[in-house]
C-alpha cells in the first residue's frame, strides 16, 4: 500500500502538485487521470522518488520515504518496477540482457538461475521467443511486454506504468492492460498506472484519480465514475460522442 | 552566473560519478567496452592525422630555412619538439573531443531522452557511475594513444623531410636527438591525462543533463564540442605555465 499526504511540488514559480492526499491500495490497478499539463507524470515521478516534494510525505508500506537513508531507498527502490511511456529499453541489449538487467545488476544468482527466471516471466508476459532480438527489432506491443517483464522480474511490490499502451493498436492496448491486471492480482502488487485512455478506465480501473491543475479534483472506481456528476470528470472521460452515448445508455439502464 | 551554476552541477556530476559503484563483473565489461570503443575505436584517425602533421610540420619547417648557417638537423629537431609538446597531446586532444566527445554526448543524451537513465535510477541504479565512470577509466589508456601519435607524428616527419628532399635521414635524425629533455614528454603524458578526463566528463555533463528531443541531442554534441575544446586550450595554457614556466 502506498499512502500519499498533502504533496506539493513547484518548478519555479509553476506549483504543479498543490497539496495531493490518497491511497494506492495492494492488489488493485489505480489509475491517474487527467488531461495534459495536470501533473500525471510529475505525481509519479514523485512516487518513484525521481523528483522531491517540497511538502507532504508518501509512505511504502509505512516507510516514508523523504526520512529514509541513502542505503533504504535503494532498497525501496528495488521493489519498484516501472513500465515507462517508450518502454525506455536499453538499446545496446537484447531482449533476455535487458529483463536480465535487474537480477544481474542485485543479485548473486548463478547465471543459469537468472536465464531460468528471465524465460519465467517472458513467458509470463507471453513473450517466448524474442530472447535474442534487440529492442529495435520487435514491434511496440512487444517491447512494451519486454518492458513489464523487466519490471516484475525481480518480484517488487509496487508496480508503476506510466502511459503504458500509448501508441499502441486498440486490440494490443487491451491486451497490455489485461496482463497488467491479472500480474498485479496474482503477485498483490501495489500498482499505480498514469493513463490517458478511457478503454483503460473502464477495463482496469479498480481505483482512479482523477487530477486538474494539480489538485484530486475526484476519486472512485470505473463502476462510480458512470455516476459522477463532477462536470470535470464527466468532461473530460465522455468528451467523445461514443462515451456519452455509453454513458447515457448505463444510466437509462440503471433507472 | 550561468556559468557558475553548470560548473556547480559539473562538479556535483564528478562527486557522482566516483559514489555507489557498480558491481565490478559489470563494471569491467562496461570498461572494456568502453576501451573498445573510446580508445582502439579512435587509433585509425589518431594515426592518420600525426602521420600527416608531422610531415606538414617537417615541410613547414624546411622550407623557412633559408639561411644556409642554419644546419638541416633543425627539420628532425623542431618536428620532435612540435609533436612532442603539442601536437600529439593537444591537437589530437582536440580532434578527440570532437569525434569521442560528440559520441558520448549522443549516446548519454539519447538514454536521457528515451528515459533509459530514468529506468536506471528507478531500479535503484547510480547512472551516473554505470555510464560515466567506464568511460573515465578508458580514457586513461589514452596517454597511450597519444605516444603512438607522437611515434607516427615523427615518422611522418622523417617520411617527408627525406623522401621529400628536404634532409638527409642522418640530419633528421641527428635533430630528433639534439638536446633531448625527457621532462617534456612527461609533461606531454601529463597533459594528456588531463585531457582525457575532460574528453571523458564534459560530454558526458552535456548529454546527462540535456533536457528534450533528438534535435537537442544534436545541439548538446555541438556545445559539448566547443566547450570541451575551450577547456582543453585553457588547461593547456595552465598546464604550461605550471609544468614549464
Amino acid at each position: 500500500m502506498i499512502e500519499v499526504n498533502n504533496i506539493h511540488k513547484s518548478f519555479g514559480d509553476a506549483h504543479v502538485l498543490k497539496g495531493i492526499s490518497t491511497i494506492f491500495e495492494k492488489g488493485k490497478t489505480n489509475l491517474i487521470i487527467g488531461s495534459s499539463g495536470s501533473g500525471k507524470t510529475v505525481f509519479i515521478k514523485c512516487l518513484l522518488g525521481l523528483l522531491i516534494p517540497e511538502q507532504g510525505t508518501i509512505s511504502f508500506d509505512g516507510r516514508i520515504y523523504s526520512e529514509l537513508e541513502p542505503s533504504e531507498r535503494r532498497n525501496l527502490r528495488q521493489e519498484m518496477g516501472m513500465v515507462f511511456q517508450g518502454s525506455a529499453l536499453f538499446d545496446s541489449m537484447t531482449v533476455e540482457g535487458n529483463v536480465m538487467f535487474p537480477l544481474d545488476m542485485f543479485t548473486k544468482q548463478p547465471k543459469s538461475e537468472m536465464l531460468d527466471r528471465v524465460n519465467f516471466v517472458l513467458n509470463r508476459v507471453n513473450l517466448s521467443d524474442a530472447n535474442d532480438k534487440y529492442p529495435a527489432e520487435i514491434s511496440g506491443g512487444m517491447q512494451k511486454r519486454v518492458a513489464i517483464a523487466r519490471a516484475i522480474v525481480m518480484n517488487p511490490k509496487y508496480l508503476f506504468c506510466d502511459e503504458p499502451n500509448s501508441g499502441l493498436d486498440p486490440k494490443t492496448a487491451i491486451i497490455i492492460d489485461n496482463l497488467i491486471q491479472e500480474i498485479t492480482q496474482e503477485y498483490d502488487i501495489t500498482t499505480v498506472i498514469n493513463s490517458h485512455d478511457m478503454n483503460s478506465v473502464m477495463e482496469i480501473g479498480e481505483k482512479i484519480i482523477f487530477l486538474k491543475d494539480g489538485l484530486k479534483e475526484w476519486e472512485g472506481s470505473n463502476k462510480e465514475i458512470f455516476k459522477t456528476d463532477n462536470a470535470a470528470v464527466t468532461n473530460f472521460v465522455y468528451s467523445s460522442e461514443l462515451f456519452k452515448k455509453v454513458r447515457q445508455m448505463y444510466i437509462e439502464e440503471r433507472n | 552566473m550561468n556559468y557558475v551554476s553548470s560548473i556547480g552541477s559539473y562538479t556535483i556530476m564528478v562527486r557522482e560519478v566516483f559514489k555507489k559503484p557498480t558491481k565490478w563483473p559489470i563494471m569491467k565489461s562496461l570498461i572494456l567496452k568502453e576501451i573498445d570503443e573510446l580508445i582502439y575505436g579512435s587509433m585509425g584517425i589518431i594515426i592518420f592525422i600525426s602521420f600527416f602533421i608531422g610531415g606538414v610540420v617537417a615541410i613547414q619547417t624546411a622550407l623557412n630555412i633559408s639561411n644556409p648557417l642554419i644546419p638541416r638537423n633543425l627539420i628532425g629537431f623542431a618536428t620532435r619538439q612540435s609533436v612532442i609538446l603539442e601536437f600529439a597531446p593537444t591537437f589530437t586532444s582536440i580532434i578527440m573531443a570532437g569525434k569521442v566527445g560528440s559520441y558520448i554526448t549522443s549516446s548519454i543524451g539519447t538514454m536521457r531522452v528515451t528515459e533509459q537513465i530514468d529506468a536506471l535510477e528507478v531500479m535503484g541504479v547510480n547512472s551516473l557511475n554505470y555510464l560515466v565512470f567506464p568511460k573515465i577509466i578508458a580514457m586513461f589508456l589514452y596517454p597511450f594513444a597519444i605516444a603512438i601519435a607522437m611515434y607516427v607524428g615523427i615518422f611522418g616527419g622523417w617520411i617527408a623531410g627525406v623522401f621529400g628532399g628536404f634532409s638527409s635521414s642522418a640530419d633528421f635524425i641527428e635533430g630528433l636527438q639534439l638536446d633531448f629533455i625527457p621532462f617534456h614528454v612527461t609533461y606531454s603524458f601529463i597533459k594528456s591525462v588531463v585531457f582525457a578526463f575532460v574528453i571523458a566528463t564534459v560530454p558526458s555533463y552535456h548529454g546527462y543533463y540535456m533536457k528534450g528531443g533528438a534535435l537537442e541531442v544534436g545541439k548538446a554534441s555541438t556545445t559539448a564540442f566547443v566547450w570541451t575544446s575551450v577547456v582543453i586550450i585553457i588547461l593547456n595554457y595552465i598546464l604550461t605555465q605550471l609544468l614549464l614556466g
